[in-house]
């Protein structure tokens, strides 16, 4: 049944005009409030590029911490298709968890886990919260997801018979990861990655609660733009600016590639 | 035009669902004819206290719902400013209740209705052995503090400076109870609080020498039933549910 993709009836514009509205007229707002005369000296503050610097900088690690473990991840959850259905559905619905648990949730679940009396934290020799490594742990928590998403997407998406041929020319396994599957995922790779950057830039509501905030060591752009809401709304807007300019930046960079199946 | 519709409408919606008595002052009616809801933003130290002074006084007024918005005090100076509807505002600074005051907000008040003090909050047992104000300085000890944004933050930064101390913080949280969590999950070995929430989260207790902050409240809008919340709040009844939690008189 190869039918012509059928034009969107009217009635439909309305809707998904609202629900456009609802999502960007905020953002327009953001724009419209925005100080942009005081805009220079606002971002130029020691304070801000401190926090700046902390959360660029942390959300690097972060993004390279989930590639380095949800590339496996993937490619595991990928050619799960031999297991148990059970088993599989649990494994990617545990997988997805971060994507849709309340932030704080999962900033006291690392609390309880690796803070002074938590299940792991207790044996340790150093503490973790309040510590930089902390903010790229909770950051590693929400953004995970977003990694192994986009790359077993591009698994699924791409050609097993490239590797089936290179194993009958007897590539080992580790050439044929290494020749044949890691480049033709590449671009569902850099797009999962940039999507972790993003939400690891984003993140708040674990980071505060896992990491707590000071300034330098623990208190992350988004932290630093809630405290100054309370005293300072002109600055917090100025953060909230650059913010979203950056997300922007890396989604409209990406193409639409990081939706499996998708091209543009 | 305009105008008579919006005071109509509101006749109505004070009428409630009994037929309309004479929207007459009442003065000490032993039964209350107030009805309707009342929007009470308040600061998160108020959180205990204030759901049991809102308990007392609904069993005074049946008909009047008390819904809370509690959290920091700047940040529902915010809200409010950025027009969040509320009746009540009942902040925990005379700072943060001037923002509002400044907008051009407040109907009745502010009046100050309790004072609070400093307190460090150690976990039970004190784990951390602290023995006072000087351990803040300490860098081997981990230690909580309100983000200076908010007004624990300003009072806790008072006290240091007139301590001539130099804390060495490890984290600034954004309200009270977020640095008591710290405490009572033991990532921390003390926080500095009011003495009502070391009292409220039964945590272990340091008294410090320290200056009581105000605590002021005011009604924002011309609501009968907000202007009788906050009566109530400074009446006999409301202030000896204060003391109780710890608060100082005004």
């Amino acid at each position: 049944m190869a039918r012509r993709r059928s034009s969107l009836a009217p009635a439909l514009w309305i809707p998904a005009g609202l629900a456009l509205a609802l999502l960007l007229l905020p953002l327009v707002a953001l724009f419209a409030r925005a100080p942009w005369g005081q805009l220079p000296t606002l971002l130029s503050k020691p304070s801000v590029l401190q926090a700046l610097g902390l959360s660029l900088g942390t959300a690097a690690i972060a993004t390279v911490v989930c590639t380095v473990l949800g590339i496996p991840l993937a490619l595991v959850l990928a050619r799960s298709a031999q297991w148990p259905a059970v088993l599989r559905r649990l494994l990617r619905a545990l997988i997805t968890v971060p994507l849709v648990l309340p932030p704080v949730v999962g900033g006291v679940a690392l609390l309880l886990l690796l803070g002074r009396r938590g299940l792991i934290g207790q044996w340790l020799p150093f503490g973790i919260p309040f510590t930089p490594a902390a903010v790229v742990i909770a950051q590693v928590f929400v953004a995970m997801p977003f990694l192994v998403i986009a790359v077993e997407g591009a698994l699924r998406a791409s050609d097993r018979r490239f590797e089936v041929a290179a194993a009958t020319l007897g590539a080992s396994r580790f050439t044929i990861l290494r020749r044949i599957t890691l480049p033709l995922i590449a671009p569902g790779v850099a797009s999962g990655a940039l999507l972790c950057f993003t939400r690891s830039l984003g993140e708040f509501g674990a980071t505060i609660t896992f990491a707590g905030s000071f300034p330098g060591t623990t208190q992350t752009l988004p932290i630093s733009t809630y405290l100054l809401l309370q005293t300072d709304p002109n600055a917090a807007i100025a953060l909230s600016l650059v913010l979203m300019v950056v997300s922007v930046a890396v989604l409209v960079s990406l193409r639409d590639r990081w939706v499996p199946g998708v091209v543009s | 035009m305009k105008h008579v519709i919006a005071a109509s409408a509101l006749l109505l919606l004070l009428a409630g669902c009994t037929p309309a008595p004479s929207p007459e002052p009442t003065t000490t009616a032993p039964v209350s004819s107030l009805s309707g809801t009342v929007y009470v933003f308040a600061a998160a130290s108020l959180t205990g206290t204030f759901q049991e002074i809102a308990r007392a006084f609904t069993a005074d007024n049946p008909d009047v719902d008390i819904v809370f918005n509690f959290g920091g005090s700047s940040g529902l100076a915010t809200q409010i400013v950025e027009a969040a509807p509320a009746d009540v505002f009942a902040a925990a600074s005379p700072a943060t209740m001037k923002i509002v005051a400044d907008a051009g907000l407040t109907s009745d008040g502010p009046t100050g209705f309790a004072t609070n003090v400093l307190e460090i909050a150690v976990a039970k047992g004190n784990p951390g052995s602290i023995q006072g104000l000087d351990d803040f300085a300490n860098p081997d000890k981990l230690i909580a503090l309100c983000a200076v944004e908010v007004p624990c933050g300003v009072a806790a930064d008072k006290l240091f400076t007139e301590a001539g101390l130099t804390p060495s913080v490890d984290t600034y949280e954004q309200d009270v109870k977020a640095v008591l969590t710290k405490v009572e999950l033991g990532e921390v070995d003390a926080g500095l609080v009011y003495v009502t929430d070391v009292l409220e989260s039964g945590l272990d207790g340091i008294e410090v020498d320290s200056a009581p902050v105000s605590y002021p409240i005011a009604t924002l809008t011309d609501s009968e039933a907000a202007q009788a919340f906050v009566d109530f709040v400074l009446s006999a009844k409301g202030q000896a549910i204060l003391k109780a939690a710890g608060f100082g008189a005004p």
